[in-house]
């Protein structure tokens, strides 16, 4: 056991020029994330200087078996936590050979908005809070719950500690120093109010690089639960009944917002929003219908309301931005399951470039 | 020692190593704290505590261990700042991260927080945030390298105190310059019980009995008499690294129950050590798979409850003439014995019997070296004629705010009637 693990662990920048670049994209599905590696000459910082690569698309559903090669291009490198030394991780989006982006890669028209010179001028900023639940691997039981059973009502879970009330917090907290080793942006992290429950925070990223950041912490908190021995869920309503639902709250500003005057700016972004309440709810995530009831911290999907600290609302306002007249908002609407790249340039689009 | 830790096959601390700042610490010192895993009961007792067993499903290697122990100094200026506060029950510690992008030296260089009050019973939904002030900044055990614990206290939104934050009060008391000027020192004893998971019971004990009745426990050595030593050991040296003034560690008459000692601090730091040390020790019975109970009475009879026993002295206190001090604070405690008894914890009741080394609640008493009295005076301080007093009627889940700004108040403040106290002076056969 142990010669295997020191290969693994094995430091190659004295040995070698090369370096290992895990290629990452995302499957058929929208959620599943996928992986592969490959050898380079020396260490690469910028994207645009990675080769192209491809994949077998027939084997993730995005491809026919005739012609099943996926283009993957290279969009942002972090340092891979695993490997350490050189190596890398890169996130890629899927094309045709032809070079048209294929069906499920959304971070193409993302990229798109986010070039927009109106958009551009805004400095958009993006807080996202991504909530996750940790299940027991053989069973799809929440991990640390009884089999057969339920722990006792939430209450004491939320930020808690002990053992009968934080269950794989070495997970969250191994997963905080590899974001933060891998170069990501990750602002915090907290047990949540459903135990087996927790969050954690990337931002503020301006732009597109708010998606690419989420993906990467995806990938990097998957692998981990892959060691762990535990099932990483995104459902957003993982247990029915009286238990917390899990969203990926999306905190969001513009340069206008941020300076003087800018609540007046908030205010007037979130009517728009109100106006396309039906088009974002499409695009926040599957199944976001069994979350948002209206109880357990969230409004109800087919209603829009806003409120200063009111956390019963599709978007809460803080007290600090009401009280300094700036700074930021909060859509609680998306599910954890959500698409970054398209919630981020659907909020960027409807609040600066939709006129109603 | 493993097997005394019934269920538990694998159990590590999560410690620095090599931590850039000078530490104490070195690797080879922590690493003799490991628990061994025991080969032989692996296979039965992993199947239960899987859940909580770091360990890969095919077994090969466990690389989780490496990201949690990584040492960041190298790569980023950035660190993680873990602020802790006291929840809606008065008794419950909450904690979440954040990232902090450039070193700080004080408390006041840290960012406000907030965090959602409507999940702990601090605030309604519609208006849920409750803003986090950072008052007392420790090293973290847990994370080692840059990266802190940040003890918090709470606030709504205009600034106020909400109802249960009990250190701002505590911290107005000691600012007040009579108290200033009077030095308060406090050395706090806290016990606590730690229970196996699941069901309850006290660690080391047999389920569904129990062991052989108290007298071989109290500062006892072997695996019949010592039930959880590497929880107590492990919380002295997270509590040294994490600058909590940890003064000592005992095993107690109970069997699966301990202490430890804290002081001496002065004033309002008395409060926030404790508060961190016990943040430090359920953070670790977490990782041991253990509970940790603050109750003052566990099980119910011929077994010792647990306190929370607050030593105490003053500058007057400590210097000649001293003794005559105390028997004053003495005299001006007994006035307001109901107060204090009020104040010193939940289910205190069940604790303060008249047996088991404890004064009736009822009743007001205090003795030299007498161990069954609400206060006690050593036997140095009588004979040297200065020192200090031991107020013995606080229980374990005691908020050492209340108690320690109780005491300072009701000895250096208040002022009794003429009357009341020649009355008392009487009663309690003090010549003051």
């Amino acid at each position: 056991m142990s010669l295997l693990s020191d290969l693994v662990n094995l430091n190659l920048s004295d040995s070698t020029e090369k370096i290992i670049a895990e290629y990452i994209w995302i499957g058929g599905s929208g959620m599943d994330i996928r992986s592969k590696a490959r050898t380079l000459s020396g260490p690469v910082s910028d994207p645009a200087k990675l080769p192209k690569w491809n994949y077998d698309g027939s084997s993730t559903g995005q491809a026919p078996g005739e012609d099943s090669e996926v283009i993957l291009y290279p969009q942002a490198i972090f340092r891979d936590p695993f490997r350490r030394g050189n190596n890398i991780l890169v996130i890629c989006d899927t094309y045709t050979p032809a070079g048209v982006p294929i069906p499920t890669n959304k971070r193409c028209a993302a990229a798109k908005i986010f070039s927009h010179p109106d958009v551009v001028a805004e400095i958009p900023w993006y807080g996202l809070e991504q909530e996750y639940t940790l299940l027991q691997k053989d069973v799809k039981w929440p991990l640390g719950w009884p089999l057969g059973g339920y722990p006792g009502p939430q209450g004491p879970y939320y930020c808690g500690i002990g053992v009968d009330k934080a269950f794989g917090r070495d997970i969250v907290d191994a997963h905080y120093k590899a974001c933060l080793y891998a170069g990501i942006n990750i602002s915090g992290i907290n047990g949540e109010v459903m135990p087996g429950q927790w969050e954690f925070q990337v931002g503020p990223s301006v732009g597109i690089s708010s998606g690419d950041e989420l993906w990467a912490a995806r990938y990097i908190l998957e692998r981990i639960t892959e060691v762990a021995g535990v099932v990483l869920s995104f459902d957003p309503k993982p247990i029915q009944g009286d238990w917390n639902g899990a969203g990926a709250h999306t905190n969001y500003s513009t340069k206008s917002m941020r300076n003087e005057g800018g609540y007046e700016i908030i205010k007037k972004a979130i009517e728009k929003l109100g106006l396309r309440h039906k088009e974002h709810i499409a695009a926040y995530g599957e199944g976001n219908e069994r979350r948002l009831t209206g109880r357990h911290e969230t409004a109800d999907i087919n209603t829009f309301k806003w409120g200063v600290a009111n956390r019963g609302a599709s978007i809460r306002v803080g007290r600090d931005t009401e009280k300094e007249g700036k700074g930021y908002f909060e859509d609680r609407r998306p599910a954890s399951n959500m698409d970054p790249y398209i919630v981020t340039s659907m909020i960027a689009e409807t609040t600066i470039l939709w006129k109603p | 020692m493993a097997q005394i830790l019934a269920p538990c096959s694998q159990w590590q601390m999560r410690i620095a190593r090599n931590s850039a700042p000078a530490s104490p610490m070195t690797a080879k010192m922590w690493s003799s704290l490991v628990l061994k895993q025991n080969k032989k009961g692996t296979a039965k007792s992993s199947a239960k505590f899987r859940v909580f067993a770091v360990k890969s499903e095919n077994g090969t290697i466990n690389r989780m261990e490496d990201l949690l122990n990584l040492d960041l100094t190298p790569y980023t200026d950035s660190f993680i700042a873990e602020y802790i506060w006291i929840g809606g029950s008065g008794i419950d510690l909450r904690s979440k991260s954040r990232t902090i992008s450039k070193p700080v030296e004080d408390p006041s260089e840290l960012p406000k927080w907030n965090y959602d009050g409507s999940s702990t019973g601090q605030a309604p939904g519609d208006d849920s945030e409750v803003i986090l002030y950072p008052q007392a900044i420790f090293k973290d055990p847990f994370r080692g390298g840059n990266n802190i614990l940040v003890m918090c206290d709470t606030y709504t939104p205009q600034g106020e105190p909400i109802p249960t934050n009990k250190r701002h009060r505590a911290a107005e008391i000691f600012s007040n310059k009579k108290v200033v000027d009077e030095v308060p020192w406090f050395g706090i004893e806290q016990e606590y019980t730690l229970l196996q998971t699941n069901v309850k019971w006290p660690l080391g004990w047999p389920v569904g009995g129990y062991p052989g009745p108290q007298g071989p426990y109290y500062c006892a050595a072997g695996a019949d008499k010592s039930f959880g030593r590497d929880i107590s050991d492990a919380h002295y040296k997270a509590c040294l690294y994490a600058g909590v003034n940890i003064s000592g560690t005992n095993g107690e008459v109970m069997p699966g129950q301990w202490e430890y000692q804290v002081g001496p601090s002065v004033g309002i730091d008395a409060g926030d050590h404790i508060w961190i040390s016990r943040y430090i020790l359920e953070r670790i019975t977490e990782q041991a798979g253990v509970v940790l109970s603050l109750d003052p009475k566990p099980i119910e009879g011929d077994w010792n409850g647990a306190g929370c026993h607050t030593n105490y002295s003053t500058k007057s206190m400590r210097e000649d003439g001293g003794f005559e001090v105390i028997k004053k604070a003495i005299l001006n405690l007994s006035l307001r014995h109901k107060d204090h008894i009020s104040a010193y914890g939940e289910g205190n009741e069940r604790r303060l019997t008249g047996k088991h080394e404890t004064a009736s609640i009822n009743t007001f008493s205090w003795g030299v070296a007498n161990r069954g009295c609400s206060i006690r005076v050593g036997r140095e301080t009588e004979k040297q004629g200065k020192g200090y007093l031991e107020d013995r009627r606080p229980a374990s889940n005691m908020d050492p705010y209340v108690v320690t700004a109780l005491l300072a108040e009701t000895t250096i403040l208040y002022e009794p009637s003429l009357e009341a106290e020649a009355l008392a002076a009487q009663k309690l056969s003090l010549n003051v």
